[in-house]
């Protein structure tokens, strides 16, 4: 690997902001940075298996037409040039889309998701689509049909999960930046595990029109980055009001970079006392108390809040987004696309397909949410659960009314050992007690890292959380905090680039 | 006096499903029709593919709310849509959007007229959904569970349909068709619909009991009534039916049987069919409808006159009888057509207008299969036609001929009454003088009537036609004739 001009250190290792700088100047083309990528992948993909699909031709072809752009003389975006990872739960039109499931072998959307539309159309070349959860069920990617990611810092461990391919690879290099999903933390809590940067934006910020459903009132697409930065220039892309989808937002959206650098003097920051106790690995706690000590250093006016709906978060969780996805996922019978296996009738078809078709953790969920919606027993499970829903989100306005922003850390632990949770469930589940409660609410959070626990040298991630579209202030926040950790050590895989 | 069965009451209630007349789709933009190549009007979201979204057809909701204003409903300043979850291969999501506790419009209600005077029959709920792909099941008996495979076609999937559900407030298979007929015709005038339910475009599911006089009896669903008359044998079919198990000292169960048009019977189905547990749940991909006064407001000015007060503006106005006024306001065309005429014809009496529209017009169009809307007749070339006839210038025969050639070529009468030369001569003093001509030619004639022998009458009358080369009105002609031969 060459060196670029400009830069000791080979394009892979850069941060996107770094990247657009170089591919403006004219000191690295948008086809070398691709390249450069993909032999990172071929490189190191054996081992961390990030990728389902990588997408060279379409890649490098994209890289090359805003090569030519710019040669040209005209403008192809300011972000144009740099490739992006997507999670494989996004439809993109003539490439593979799994969600992770065998019931999608080989699905070949007709169509685009708008995010994937909108990641084109700013010119980012697209290396592949990410391993994940089945249907983005489960926070270790273990439950992909194909293959586990590995966690690029310790390979016998987790990336987390559901989006645990999108954060491995930028973890390991294998992407400048990727897009996730998020249901109740499937980009936080990766990002918290593989020491990256991972924004969940609102509800309606961005479009969901392509992204296979698994809980529809939750799931939002957001980015992973490097740097907190770079999520807001990702973010800017994604967001914005889509006609194809009648639940997102009207509101016009701000400009995400504009505000990052001014600090928090004043901020007021909420610790969540429910997030900080018994269940909470030691080390963890402690490089999120250090932040917190920074981010009153900084200027903020840090107190401690209690949100006791919090408790309840999990269990309204697994009843909610269960009930969405028993139906969501009731198209996938063998009729029109994705797997057929052969029954004597219809019904023997469907059902068939769908043991075969489907994995032991989402067919767990469907008849979770089955039992949660059936007749009797919808008012005392679904039901009452919607009315917890309307606590939380109650329990979070009061909240805002003292606070800014509130933090906890974004997962309990850091990565674990693959295998470990596999036969718990509901220790499994248990990894998401500090993320699902903003999902449930609907709002913004991001998580950044924030130093390596002293106990196994593995990334803690810190969650700040904001009001419904204050993405804003939630990544002012984050930058902040950024800056004052100063850099952050790279996973043991990252070698020494300047080789 | 025997002993007499104790009386049985007869309770109906039905569910009407109507797919809208918009040019697209419920929740896409793929265009609304009949037939067609299979799965040629189709895309990602009507197919179900994973990741779409449903995006609502305002049109569609529109219309869902104007049937419901028709009906006299009241509209929900909320209403949401729900999932129905089933399995069915002819379903891309196997969960319909539909709606549940909160739909566009409720507590409505419709005056339906029979022989057995006018009720009011309430209207419990109006609400919007999506209709389903088409199954042919191919095998044995046509049927899903015992076909050898199907086929699926999903141009129809996404069709914005809307279900109207009455209370049971019909106490006959008459009254049942009657309601159902004069829905449809609300349907028509408000112009949300083809209604062509040979089409499809509206169907019946018949909810139908019969017990005694203050009892409650099992509700037996009937499924698969795809037109008025299968309806109507359906519900007297099942009446009799569920009287002769009655009777026999049987109970009827709570359940829900098949239409066999074919055999003109009703089946039970099997259990499995009906015993669903819908699982409704609000529709996450889609936010509450909230109509805003401004828009409802629109949609109220956008209602016609429905056929009940045109109905009895018929009556009262033209002095129409209830049988023509039913007969001519049943379709929006046929009453608009007859008001435009009898404007045409000028001071006819619109009873003239009304007979020669409904018994002559109609009956020719009904035969080479035109209706108002394709002929050439405009309503003004009608209206003085009649005129024409009211007036003794063409005889009522004559009319007819002119009649057929007004369809064939669209001329208008008068045009073809002059070319032809059928105008009639009424007058007296032009006829006098052929009438004279022909009793001096006929001498011998005249002497025979004369003298008492009235039956070569009719050979002067014919004689008179023919000088006249029949434009004489025959009238004038016997009138002129008594005058002239008694002198």
């Amino acid at each position: 690997m060459s060196a670029t001009p400009g830069s000791a250190r080979p394009p892979w290792t850069l941060t996107a902001t770094e990247l657009i700088g170089l591919l403006r100047s004219g000191d690295l083309s948008a086809t070398e940075l691709t390249q450069s990528l993909l032999e990172r992948i071929e490189q190191v993909d054996r081992d961390v298996r990030a990728y389902i699909t990588v997408t060279p031709e379409r890649a490098l072809a994209r890289a090359a037409a805003v090569d030519r752009a710019r040669a040209a003389g005209e403008d192809p975006g300011p972000l144009a040039g740099v490739p992006v990872a997507v999670k494989d739960i996004i439809a993109t039109k003539g490439v593979r889309t799994t969600a992770g499931s065998r019931i999608l072998d080989n699905y070949i959307p007709p169509y685009s998701a708008t995010v994937a539309e909108r990641l084109d159309a700013a010119g980012l070349p697209m290396l592949g689509k990410t391993n994940l959860d089945e249907f983005a069920m489960g926070s270790s990617t273990e439950n992909s049909a194909w293959f586990p990611t590995r966690n690029p810092w310790d390979l016998g461990r987790v990336p987390g999960g559901s989006s645990g391919g999108s954060a491995a690879a930028v973890a390991a290099g294998e992407a400048v930046w990727s897009i996730g999903t998020d249901t109740g933390g499937s980009i936080r809590q990766p990002a918290s595990l593989c020491g990256v940067v991972g924004l969940k934006p609102t509800y309606g910020l961005v479009s969901r029109s392509g992204l296979i459903a698994f809980a529809s009132s939750l799931d939002q697409a957001g980015p992973f980055a490097r740097s907190v930065a770079d999520a807001a220039l990702l973010l800017q892309v994604m967001a914005g009001r889509d006609p194809r989808d009648s639940t997102s937002l009207p509101n016009p959206v701000p400009d995400y970079s504009a505000h990052l650098d001014d600090g928090v003097e004043g901020l007021r920051v909420g610790v969540v006392s429910q997030l900080m106790g018994e269940g909470v690995q030691a080390g963890v706690r402690q490089r999120v108390q250090e932040a917190i000590t920074l981010l009153g250093k900084l200027g903020a006016e840090v107190g401690e809040v209690s949100l006791p709906t919090f408790d309840a978060g999990i269990d309204v969780y697994y009843l909610i987004a269960p009930a969405e996805a028993s139906a969501n996922l009731a198209r996938f019978d063998g009729v029109r696309y994705g797997l057929r296996v052969d029954g004597e009738d219809v019904a023997k078809m469907n059902s068939r397909t769908r043991a075969e078709g489907f994995g032991a953790e989402v067919k767990r969920r469907i008849m979770l949410g089955t039992y949660a919606l059936s007749a009797g027993y919808y008012d005392a499970y679904y039901g009452k659960a919607q009315k917890a829903r309307t606590l939380i989100i109650r329990d979070f306005a009061r909240a805002y009314e003292d606070f800014d922003v509130l933090l906890s850390p974004t997962s309990p632990t850091t990565a674990f050992a693959i295998g470990e949770k596999t036969q718990d469930p509901l220790t499994m589940y248990l990894s998401d007690v500090c993320t699902v409660p903003t999902s449930l609410a609907g709002a913004t959070a991001i998580s950044i890292p924030c130093g390596v626990a002293p106990e196994d040298g593995l990334p803690v991630g810190l969650q700040l959380m904001g009001r419904a579209l204050d993405e804003v202030t939630v990544l002012r926040a984050a930058h902040a905090l950024e800056e004052e950790l100063g850099p952050m050590p790279h996973p043991p895989l990252w070698g020494s680039p300047s080789e | 006096m025997s002993d007499a069965a104790p009386e049985l009451l007869t309770t109906i209630g039905l569910e009407i499903h109507c797919e809208l007349a918009t040019a697209t789709k419920m929740f896409c933009g793929c265009a609304v029709g009949f037939g067609g190549e299979p799965n040629t009007r189709v895309c990602q979201v009507c197919l179900g593919h994973p990741g779409t979204l449903p995006v609502p057809n305002e049109r569609a909701v529109a219309y869902a709310i104007k049937i419901a204003l028709a009906l006299g409903c009241r509209i929900a300043p909320s209403s949401i849509f729900h999932r129905k979850n089933y399995f069915y291969p002819d379903m891309p999501k196997n969960y319909q959007i539909s709606q549940y506790d909160i739909p566009l419009g409720l507590a409505g209600s419709l005056d339906v007229t029979t022989g057995a005077g006018t009720r009011a029959i309430g209207i419990t709920r109006v609400h919007l959904e999506e209709d389903t792909g088409k199954s042919l099941h191919m095998g044995s008996g046509g049927r899903i569970h015992d076909a050898d495979y199907s086929l699926e076609d999903f141009n129809r999937a996404g069709t914005p349909l809307v279900e109207i559900v009455t209370e049971p407030d019909m106490t006959s298979p008459d009254e049942g068709r009657t309601f159902a007929q004069e829905l449809r015709s609300i349907l028509e005038y408000l112009e949300v619909s083809d209604v062509r339910l040979e089409e499809g475009s509206m169907r019946f599911d018949a909810n139908i009991s019969v017990a005694p006089p203050g009892e409650r009896g099992a509700k037996v669903e009937v499924k698969n009534l795809n037109s008025l008359r299968s309806l109507h044998r359906a519900l007297a079919y099942e009446e009799v039916r569920q009287r002769e198990v009655l009777a026999g000292g049987g109970t009827i169960d709570q359940s829900t049987r098949h239409w066999d048009e074919k055999s003109g019977v009703t089946r039970p189905l099997r259990t499995k069919e009906h015993a669903f547990d819908y699982r409704y749940f609000p529709e996450p991909d889609l936010v509450p409808i909230k109509p805003s006064p401004e828009w409802l407001e629109g949609i109220t000015a956008g209602i016609p006159e429905l056929p009940p007060a045109r109905r009895r503006r018929f009556i009262a106005d033209y002095g129409l009888t209830p049988y023509d006024a039913a007969l001519l306001v049943a379709t929006r065309a046929a009453g608009t057509f007859f008001e435009d005429a009898v404007a045409g014809a000028g001071n006819v009496e619109p009873k003239l207008v009304a007979n020669w529209l409904a018994n002559d017009l109609l009956g020719r169009l009904a035969e080479r299969s035109e209706d108002l809307a394709t002929t050439k007749v405009t309503p003004q070339n009608l209206g003085a036609l009649v005129g024409l006839v009211a007036a003794g210038s063409i005889s009522g025969n004559q009319g007819k001929v002119v009649l057929d050639e007004m369809i064939a070529t669209g001329r208008p009468a008068a045009e073809i009454v002059d070319e032809r030369g059928l105008r009639q001569v009424s007058g007296r003093s032009e006829l006098e003088a052929v009438v004279g001509e022909v009793l001096a030619a006929n001498a011998d004639v005249v002497e025979r009537i004369r003298a008492g022998d009235t039956k070569p009458q009719g050979f002067l009358v014919g004689q008179i036609m023919r000088a006249t080369k029949g434009q004489a009105n025959p009238a004038v002609v016997q009138e002129l004739l008594r005058d002239l031969l008694q002198r």
